[in-house]
């Protein structure tokens, strides 16, 4: 028992990187990536591709595959959600639903069916574990990916508030009319938000490829754990998608203790009671309502800014 | 020495025209004083001036360099700062935050955090506090140091007494007499008539988009202004044909 | 806001709007006599038709009316046929069984749109996915079904296969026909006038006095409706159930596939976009996986640069009213609308 709750609470690790970009994402633009999952899964396919044809090691080739990253959150940004985005807030939705179907098939083009992993090429990395006192294991991968999370929910938060790229990218997020009267071009700290989401989508990949196996259609599950955790944990402050990630971990370790399909029908049954509870407790369900959502009067700055 | 200039403005919300054929010069060390009825278009000129609202025709010119299609996060570059109406804070960030934030363009000059908080003392305390927790008072204060933080050339100012009590707003002013007699080029949008007249060297006065009275503050009564605001006086630039 | 001058008349109905609505009419006619003359495989193809027309006028109804856009609806198909196999398993006439399968569905549907419709944008998309992943885990739970093996509708055996198909492709036409009969009719209606006070500015709907909330459920509990008889005919057609196959997320991608490129929240938007889509199948559907991402790409596009799709641009450019859902304000001569502040 107390090994399943260990297992659950590491699994949160893997829910809390997934689940911090597409919360800050939608965090600061406003926008729930659907091809989010979809992204991780190509990050994974890339790093599967340097280790299998060129033997780089996954954790290396997240040198290559995380500058990608960014390049390609940046051009995401410039070139598709920031268009679809002034056509309303529907808009981006379909934009990226469209592109996470380009992207899963194109995948399933190149790559066919198999599912893989990344685990043959960490060594022993993937089923080394330590004992812990009281006959319990505890996989060293997935201590090093809670240690991640732990380590990049920080990072992020450390770049918010101490430098002057993350203040423009929060006082964006709160209100981007302001932010350029400041001085602050939004949709740099925009395309520069989806940059660093997009890192974090890298490093989530690097784990999905590690810890399991994927194929090209794994990103449809990756982005509802992803909603999920970011959801439960009340997400806009970063630390609450760590929250989010654990408990949606812990939900599905159980679930899968009381019947082989409880893995995923625990996830989404807590997610959907969580939801529940608060939506009906307090009225709030959304994402972002707290760390830095805008306040105020979003329609009417919107009409400002959209007319000439 | 001209420092702003606004040649046949045109500024449109939506099918709404908001500032028509609008034009100043406005001189280094100038106060303008921007008066006029609600709808009457002040908030839009200072917005376009700001670049927050782009002109549908007309000039603006910044010592000569040509300011009209500039957008507004490039403006502040120029030296162009507007403390907006209703102050717009980021609420979720510190007093100090807010203050940083106004450094973003990369202008350098005399303004810093500190001398921000030497002019607005009421401030200091309240460093590390959300500026939603802030009183309005604070919070407007916040908003002008944090303009000034981008060493502006030109201060715009609007309906910086909106929403705060008339000791707050005495407050504010006394904080910005500093400024006032600095020598900064000002436009001031203010409701508060006897107010805007006493700080002025020059009052604009606005009424459905048109300018109906420029003139020097010296030079004119409370009377005249009170008759343009209120579209009883007409004089040279008055409405042409509508 | 004046108008200059009068002699303004409003009118629902213009002389093109009468000639389609003719069109219809006579349409459904022909559909329904051609499996006298159409071959085994060519009424196959044409209930297909039928069901993706209900599939893009269901979504549509969600999104470009309700302005609720679902990547979960695939729940509504699966759960239409996984009701149909149940019902169906306790005797009942497999043919009952389609539209009592479609009923259960739509009132699930109701007790669901009082949690889900508190969402907004993007959490409901994605909500509504979870619902289905969900659905889907406990709909494998069933012994009936037996998990992703799956089972058939083998009551559909009694009957010749001939008479099935025809019986089927009538079921599929009827439903279309009724569906979309009472889609319009709701637009027509005082509902209606709220549903696209909605779709305009929902907030200034909602001051107006617009009950934007008993709207929005309208139109949930119709698209679920709608969506479960489309679950449920492609059952008859199909005879297997494989959950996998009904809960994936492909039926949705179809579904705003349709309605991107015919045109979100246009009326015959939709029509046009199932018939585009199966036009488009029915020459690359054996391209597979290209032709998935063909169809992404386009949606891709189309939010992008056509977001009104071809009949926003159609109506655009031609000023055209098949099948008006609004009222049109008749100025005579040029309008002379004139603003004064």
């Amino acid at each position: 028992m107390i090994d399943t709750l260990i297992q659950g609470i590491l699994l949160g690790g893997y829910y809390a990187v997934i689940a911090c970009g597409l919360s800050f994402m939608f965090s600061v633009m406003r926008i729930i990536n659907l091809a989010h999952g979809s992204l991780a899964v190509a990050a994974a396919y890339g790093l599967w591709l340097l280790a299998s044809t060129f033997g780089i090691s996954p954790f290396a080739g997240l040198l290559i595959v995380l500058p990608v990253m960014a390049v390609a959150g940046w051009m995401l940004q410039r070139y598709l959600l920031e268009r679809s985005a002034r056509g309303g807030a529907l808009l981006p939705i379909l934009t990226t639903f469209g592109l996470a179907i380009v992207l899963d098939n194109l995948m399933f083009e190149q790559f066919g069916a198999d599912t893989r992993s990344l685990a043959p090429f960490i060594g022993s990395l993937s089923y080394d574990s330590w004992e812990l006192p009281g006959g319990i294991y505890v996989g060293k991968l997935a201590v090093m990916t809670m240690a991640s999370a732990i380590a990049l929910l920080g990072g992020l938060q450390f770049f918010l508030s101490r430098f002057a790229l993350g203040r423009a990218i929060r006082a964006t997020a709160e209100d981007p009319d302001t932010a350029g009267l400041v001085g602050i071009d939004a949709r740099k700290a925009n395309a520069l938000a989806a940059a660093i989401a997009m890192v974090t989508v890298g490093i989530a990949g690097a784990f999905l490829g590690m810890r399991a196996t994927f194929d090209p259609y794994s990103g449809g599950p990756q982005l509802l754990f992803a909603f999920e955790a970011a959801v439960i944990g009340g997400a806009g402050s970063l630390w609450g998608t760590l929250i989010g990630g654990i408990v949606l971990g812990l939900a599905q370790s159980l679930g899968a203790q009381v019947h082989p399909q409880g893995f995923l029908i625990g996830g989404h049954a807590v997610f959907l009671a969580m939801l529940f509870a608060r939506l009906f407790l307090t009225g709030v369900p959304f994402l972002g309502r707290t760390g830095f959502s805008r306040t105020g009067l979003p329609k009417i700055r919107a009409a400002l800014r959209s007319t000439p | 020495m001209t420092i702003l200039s606004v040649q046949n403005l045109n500024v449109h919300h939506g099918l709404l025209q908001a500032v028509r054929d609008v034009s100043f010069d406005l001189a280094k060390g100038d106060v303008l004083a921007l008066v006029g009825a609600n709808g009457a278009g002040k908030t839009t000129l200072l917005r376009s001036l700001a670049g927050a609202h782009l002109a549908a025709s007309g000039r603006i010119t910044l010592n000569g360099d040509d300011m009209t299609a500039v957008p507004s996060h490039q403006r502040i570059a120029r030296g162009i700062a507007l403390v907006p109406e209703g102050r717009r804070v980021f609420s979720q960030m510190t007093v100090e935050e807010n203050l940083l934030l106004g450094k973003s363009s990369g202008r350098t000059g005399e303004w810093t955090v500190n001398r921000v908080f030497d002019a607005f003392p009421n401030l200091l305390p309240r460093r590390h506090a959300k500026t939603g927790h802030l009183s309005g008072g604070e919070q407007q204060a916040t908003a002008i140091g944090r303009a000034l933080m981008s060493n502006p050339d030109i201060l715009l100012l609007d309906e910086v007494s909106l929403g705060l009590s008339p000791l707050v707003i005495d407050r504010v002013y006394a904080q910005l007499q500093t400024l006032l007699t600095s020598g900064t080029t000002m436009v001031l949008v203010e409701q508060d008539l006897g107010r805007a007249m006493a700080v002025a060297s020059r009052v604009i006065c606005m009424l459905e988009g048109r300018v109906v009275l420029d003139k020097p503050a010296k030079g004119v009564t409370r009377d005249q202004v009170t008759k343009a605001y209120f579209g009883l006086h007409r004089e040279g630039t008055g409405r042409a044909a509508s | 806001m004046t108008l200059a001058s009068n002699g303004i008349s409003i009118e629902r109905w213009t002389r093109s709007s009468r000639l389609a609505l003719g069109g219809v009419a006579l349409a459904l006619a022909l559909f329904a006599i051609a499996p006298l003359t159409l071959g085994a495989g060519a009424i196959d193809r044409m209930t297909a038709l039928f069901i993706y027309v209900i599939l893009a006028a269901m979504w549509n109804a969600l999104a470009g009316f309700g302005g609720l856009v679902s990547v979960g609806q695939q729940v509504f198909f699966g759960l239409g046929a996984y009701f149909t196999i149940r019902l169906a398993d306790t005797g009942l006439n497999p043919f009952l069984a389609l539209f009592a399968a479609a009923i259960i569905t739509g009132a699930i549907s109701l007790p669901l749109s009082f949690f889900m419709l508190r969402l907004k944008g993007g959490e409901f998309a994605i909500g509504m996915w979870v619902i289905s992943a969900l659905t889907h885990m406990l709909v494998n739970l069933d012994r009936l079904i037996q998990g992703e093996t799956g089972t058939s509708l083998i009551s559909l055996n009694v009957y010749d296969i001939n008479t099935r198909r025809v019986v089927i492709y009538w079921l599929a036409l009827a439903s279309m026909a009724a569906l979309l009969g009472i889609l319009f009719a709701l637009l027509r209606s005082r509902a209606g006038a709220a549903i696209q006070a909605i779709r305009d500015n929902e907030d200034a709907a909602t001051s107006l006095g617009v009950r934007v909330v008993a709207t929005k459920r309208l139109l949930f509990v119709l698209a679920a409706f709608g969506i479960a008889i489309a679950g449920a005919l492609w059952l008859a057609t199909a005879t297997t159930f494989q959950p996998k196959t009904y809960f994936s997320v492909q039926w949705t991608a179809y579904m705003i596939f349709m309605v991107l490129i015919g045109g979100i929240g246009k009326f015959e938007g939709a029509i046009l976009g199932a018939v585009l889509f199966f036009v488009i199948e029915t020459f690359f559907g054996a391209m597979g996986v290209w032709y998935l991402i063909g169809l992404g790409a386009t949606a891709v596009l189309f939010s992008l640069f056509l977001p009104q799709g071809l009949w926003g641009e159609i109506e655009r450019r031609f000023d055209l009213r098949l099948l008006p859902v609004g009222y049109r304000v008749k100025l005579p001569g040029p309008p002379k609308i004139q603003w004064n502040q």
